[in-house]
């Protein structure tokens, strides 16, 4: 019999924190963790937000009860292959900069009717929140293996990237905190978790190429707004508004820095 | 700042036709992005947007990272100095406590996320960046190893007159790190109310006291 991911979760989770305690912790723990998201890859739960995601986007919904098939997320309308990897990205139907999250929340309030303003207000991991998370797990795995191209030739979508280059920097809260704190050099740690250097391209599938992304650890579908959202918590500030342009400049930011990166979304995180 | 405001209620849009005729400068960006965190940051539990103000130091730094660059000497000089004199000393006298409560304090990274309380105690965060004693094996590397603080400076008396100004520094560096170092990345624990008085004395024990195990 085959066993069920959350067995296969729970015994490799065992056999990770087994390994903690040995000599060369640091690397034996980075290895582990390699291994075990490795071992993850082909029974990633990601994939049961996706499969949900991909109902909704063919489903009949809303108001006016039709799908998302027609939704155009930058290439044309209900093409979702290569969409993730040039988004954020301006539109000229709403006049702004859009991430995938706040793009896909346009096309639900367009094409089906829902209330965008309510949507933006529910709690994550809640009611239709949840299925924008679903909605763009399915759309990014979609180009999965592809590599993050960002247009930069909107003035809005210049402006954005020197306006979250700025955010980036900025220093504040009680901690005097900023992003660039733990994410501005190279080989850096908090404790054991390694932080990708998110002034540059980290890497394939690094940083701003993993997100969306299943979290083991409390066993949710983040999306990058909540991955900024809890960013931001950590660092000690006051709550991003979802969708705020704050965390579409830094996700401009990041984007365009990690152009070339191959995204492997949806990714496994601890 | 009366211009900040009158900038902060354009949209983007603005700056969008301005860049038609000439390329928008750097203060242009410093005032949009003003316009975009007050535009986007909401007041959560204990984390008040007020938290958003900066300070000129945090100003300055944050500028300077931008820009890629050092602070000029002048400003870091003017910095350092300015937060020196806001150093607390121990109102007791006493620089050392506890160094078994210090490690608690260094473990914990609790505290004043809008997800704690005005009632959480707060931690000190010290090794989400730190070495410390060599039995904690998940240690930060952001900042430097502080094993051996206290040996490796000869401290054999933390109360002598040989010991004093490594005590004085060290207290003078956890109560306000821009005190010896203008854009420092580490949190003033004491200026900023992260860490009481009693707390701090803690965590000098730790990194001070002979007995403690940072120092065998």
């Amino acid at each position: 019999m085959k066993p069920s991911v959350a067995t296969r979760l729970t015994l490799m989770s065992v056999a990770v924190l087994a390994g903690l305690g040995q000599a060369h912790a640091q690397n034996s723990t980075a290895e582990g963790i390699a291994k075990y998201r490795e071992m993850l890859q082909d029974g990633n739960p990601a994939e049961l937000f996706e499969a949900k995601g991909e109902d909704l986007w063919k489903q009949k919904r809303g108001p006016k009860n039709v799908s998302l098939e027609q939704c155009d997320l930058g290439k044309g309308p209900g093409v979702i292959e290569g969409a993730f990897v040039e988004l954020p990205r301006f539109f000229k139907d709403t006049g702004r900069v859009q991430d995938l999250e706040t793009r896909l929340i346009t096309c639900m309030e367009t094409l089906q009717g829902f209330n965008a303003a309510e949507i933006v207000k529910t709690p994550f991991g809640r009611g239709e929140m949840a299925n924008v998370t679903a909605l763009a797990t399915y759309v990014a795995t979609a180009s999965k293996g592809m590599r993050f191209n960002l247009p930069q030739t909107h003035a809005q979508e210049k402006n954005m990237y020197e306006v979250g280059k700025r955010l980036f920097f900025a220093r504040g809260g009680p901690h005097d905190f900023a992003c660039a704190s733990c994410h501005a050099t190279d080989g850096g740690r908090i404790r054991l978790q390694d932080l990708p250097n998110l002034t540059k391209n980290p890497g394939d599938g690094v940083g701003f190429a993993a997100w969306p992304a299943y979290r083991v650890s409390n066993a949710q579908m983040w999306g990058m707004q909540l991955r900024l959202n809890d960013c931001y918590r950590q660092q000690r500030f006051p709550e991003p508004k979802f969708g705020s342009d704050a965390t579409i400049a830094l996700g401009v930011y990041m984007g365009v820095n990690a152009k070339t990166a191959e995204s492997i979304v949806p990714a496994i995180k601890r | 700042m009366k211009k900040t405001m009158r900038y902060a209620l354009l949209p983007l849009a603005v700056l969008t036709l301005a860049a038609c005729t000439s390329a928008p400068s750097g203060t242009d960006y410093e005032k949009l992005t003003a316009e975009v965190v007050k535009a986007s940051f909401q007041d959560r539990g204990i984390a008040k947007v007020d938290r958003l103000n900066q300070d000129e130091a945090n100003r300055l730094c944050s500028a300077a990272d931008v820009a890629g660059e050092q602070l000029d000497e002048k400003q870091a000089k003017a910095i350092e100095e300015a937060n020196l004199k806001l150093v607390k000393w121990p109102t007791d006298g006493k620089f050392l406590g506890d160094w078994k409560l210090g490690e608690q304090i260094a473990q914990s990274g609790r505290g004043m996320t809008w997800s704690d309380t005005a009632t959480t105690v707060n931690g000190g965060n010290c090794y989400n960046c730190h070495q410390i004693s060599k039995e904690e094996i998940s240690f930060g590397n952001l900042g430097p190893s502080l094993y051996n603080y206290g040996k490796l400076r000869g401290v054999a008396d933390p109360a002598s007159d040989a010991a004093k100004p490594i005590v004085e520094y060290t207290w003078g560096k956890l109560w306000n790190a821009r005190a010896y170092n203008a854009c420092s990345q580490m949190p003033r624990a004491g200026h900023m109310g992260i860490l009481t008085q009693e707390q701090i004395q803690h965590v000098m024990a730790l990194l001070l006291d002979p007995q403690s195990p940072v120092n065998k």
